[in-house]
């Protein structure tokens, strides 16, 4: 005998078969999306494990590097940025905030601490990052530091 | 007799339903689903989109959410590095019989879309009291 952890049983009684093999199907298509995706992102293993790894996308035009993470659900005081040379790092908290403890029937949603850290491509001016948060999404604006910005040289004619 | 005495936890929940995609690719939102005394409550996560952009259906028994990103400004430049899937979010959900679906209500607020779906007043468990 096996000892293994109780699961609920998904509760589809209601389905039929058809249906049951449809979101099967579903659900391991979202396994293999997010295995093959980005099959050389460590850090992406600890989705596996039960881990948060909220996407990035990082942007670039001549003035600002910006910085987008989807981190849905938050609370302001529970995200934190930091800059350290040039390794950005976003990290925060999502909590639970259910007071009612009823019978769960899926739980997909994570909670928990998350933390990504990358290096910026170019420098920026540290004094001058503005982050935003909006539906859920955290948007770092980096201004490039002077010497990172593109120069018009003049050209003279004698 | 003995549907009325099952558990309230054995009822056929919010259980998920596929449909066939047309024009173009979604995404699953990651939802949690639990049930009170009142009905369930569903929350999904939806990064990128606001009130605007959700629409949220009702046929029959199945409640289909679909939630639009908001479409990015070409001010933020070259994307150099992107995770994110621009696809829009959309899920079905095949719904309880004993949910009241005139009185369900959703929010979105910071990317989480939150719906409660209420059950009739004639299927919430109440107390009987012996004279």
């Amino acid at each position: 005998m096996s000892l293994i952890r109780y699961q609920k049983p998904e509760i589809n009684w209601g389905l039929s078969p058809l249906r049951r093999a449809f979101n099967l199907r579903e659900d391991l298509d979202q396994v293999f999306d997010r295995l093959f995706q980005f099959p050389l992102d460590p850090t992406r293993d600890n989705q596996f494990m039960g881990g948060w790894t909220p996407a990035l996308d990082l942007y670039e035009d001549k003035e600002n590097l910006t910085v987008k993470a989807e981190i849905p659900g938050m609370k302001k005081e529970d995200i934190e940025v930091t800059l350290h040379e040039n390794l950005l790092t976003i990290s925060g908290e999502r909590k639970e905030e259910r007071k009612d403890k009823g019978g769960t029937c899926r739980t997909e949603r994570f909670y928990g601490r998350f933390q990504r850290t990358f290096s910026l491509p170019t420098p920026v001016s540290a004094d001058k990052i503005t982050a935003a948060y909006q539906d859920g999404v955290l948007t770092v604006v980096l201004p490039k530091a002077e010497e990172a910005r593109p120069k018009q040289i003049p050209v003279n004619v004698n | 007799m003995n549907a009325v005495m099952n558990p309230v936890q054995e009822q056929t929940a919010c259980a998920c339903a596929d449909q066939p995609q047309t024009e173009r690719a979604y995404v699953m939102p990651e939802v949690n689903i639990y049930e009170t005394q009142e009905g369930y409550v569903l929350e999904a996560d939806m990064p990128g989109v606001s009130k605007e952009g959700l629409e949220i259906t009702l046929e029959g028994n199945e409640l289909t959410l679909v939630g639009r990103r908001q479409p990015v400004k070409t001010a933020e430049g070259e994307p150099l590095y992107r995770e994110s899937n621009r696809a829009d979010f959309r899920r079905a959900f095949e719904l309880d019989p004993a949910i009241d679906t005139t009185r369900i209500s959703a929010a979105i607020n910071q990317g989480v879309l939150v719906m409660t779906l209420p059950k009739a007043e004639q299927v919430k468990p109440r107390k009987i009291t012996v004279s």
